[in-house]
């Protein structure tokens, strides 16, 4: 095991120092590697990753305003969901175009569902690694969750760009206005949670994302998982029940 | 209110029941035999028995991912209701709006 003995200063919080362990290190345990003072630990909130802000509560600032945020995201997904549902097959006359059972391609679908899904997978892995301060395997776990995101990104403008070709346009008919509109908005929320996960990648290579800020990473973390349950909602109910 | 002594308990506690790698590999696996057998449904015929299934793969996907990658189940019981808070209210309210449309008693003519 190669522990680096550099000493890593959160600077905004001014925790304690912490070692950092190495690539392809195996630490004895999660608490060892974070390296936060037993008081810090008291406070961090009740998962064991490192944070430095205190709060009345004991528990992050930053961690409950990303919960209270999801759930708040809830009622939006809820509210596109619930139109969708009561919009798909309804509409005007002379608005005809294509419907869901025309333009769905449901194997295709299912391989970027698959995809997303094991973007979870490697993000919780990389919160995992640099809650043990594996900074460099850390890295990779973000830089794969960012590329397998970009795949499905990628997969649903191939998806869209074939439904206008075979004549679904956003204003073609209710179901198309219902399906983009809330595809849409979820792919927003893939490609922003992207752009925060390179952004933790060049935070990382510049030093700047230690082991005492793991719980950056897991905040960015439960926004990544929130988009991948919004995911497995839409899946089901939108292509699977048609 | 729970003392400092409670929290180290409760961080300690946590710690020893944290998923290791391979236990996130193996709920990865487990995710995706269940959209297999979701996809595998698309060639059947849809009837009710099928719409139940799907549903309740469905929650049991919901379910695994907000348990185990999000740390719901290991974390404090505040972030899983201030989460569980939105999600119902959510549900409480586009229920409303399905009743009101006249979308349960087949009056919607969507």
């Amino acid at each position: 095991m190669s522990i680096d003995e550099d000493v890593h200063l959160d600077e905004a919080a001014g925790t304690t120092p912490a070692k950092v362990v190495d690539e392809g290190s195996e630490p004895e345990g999660h608490s060892s590697a974070h390296g936060l003072s037993a008081m810090d630990e008291d406070l961090a909130g009740s998962f064991p990753y490192a944070g430095g802000h205190h709060s009345a509560t004991g528990l992050s600032n930053e961690k409950l305003a990303m919960w209270v945020f999801l759930g708040s995201d809830c009622l939006l997904f809820g509210g596109l969901i619930s139109t969708y549902l009561l919009l798909r097959n309804r509409g005007p006359v002379g608005l005809d175009g294509p419907r869901a059972e025309d333009v769905f391609d449901i194997p295709f679908t299912s391989v970027t569902t698959f995809i997303l899904l094991m973007s979870s997978m490697t993000m919780a892995l990389a919160v995992a690694a640099i809650t043990r301060g594996e900074l460099k395997r850390s890295r990779v776990w973000l830089v794969t969750t960012a590329m397998l995101g970009a795949t499905f990104i990628g997969g649903q403008v191939y998806e869209f760009t074939t439904f206008y070709r075979e004549g679904l346009g956003y204003t073609t008919n209710i179901f198309g206005s219902a399906f983009y509109t809330l595809t849409g908005f979820h792919g927003v929320h893939v490609t922003v949670g992207i752009i925060m996960l390179m952004s933790l990648v060049i935070m990382s290579l510049r030093g700047r994302l230690t082991a005492d800020r793991a719980e950056t990473v897991e905040i960015v973390g439960l926004y990544w998982h929130f988009v991948d349950i919004v995911w497995i909602l839409i899946f089901t109910v939108v292509y699977l029940i048609p | 209110m729970s003392t400092a002594t409670d929290s180290v308990e409760t961080d300690a506690e946590h710690e020893t029941r944290h998923p290791s790698d391979l236990d996130y590999v193996k709920i990865a696996i487990l995710l995706g035999v269940i959209t297999a057998l979701e996809v595998a449904t698309y060639w059947l015929e849809l009837n009710n028995f099928v719409i139940v299934a799907l549903w309740g793969m469905m929650i049991v996907k919901f379910v695994i991912v907000i348990s185990y990658f999000m740390h719901l189940k290991y974390d404090s019981k505040i972030f899983r209701w201030l989460f569980l808070g939105g999600l119902f209210m959510a549900l409480a309210v586009y229920v409303v709006a399905f009743a009101a449309s006249g979308f349960f008693v087949g009056d919607w003519i969507g």
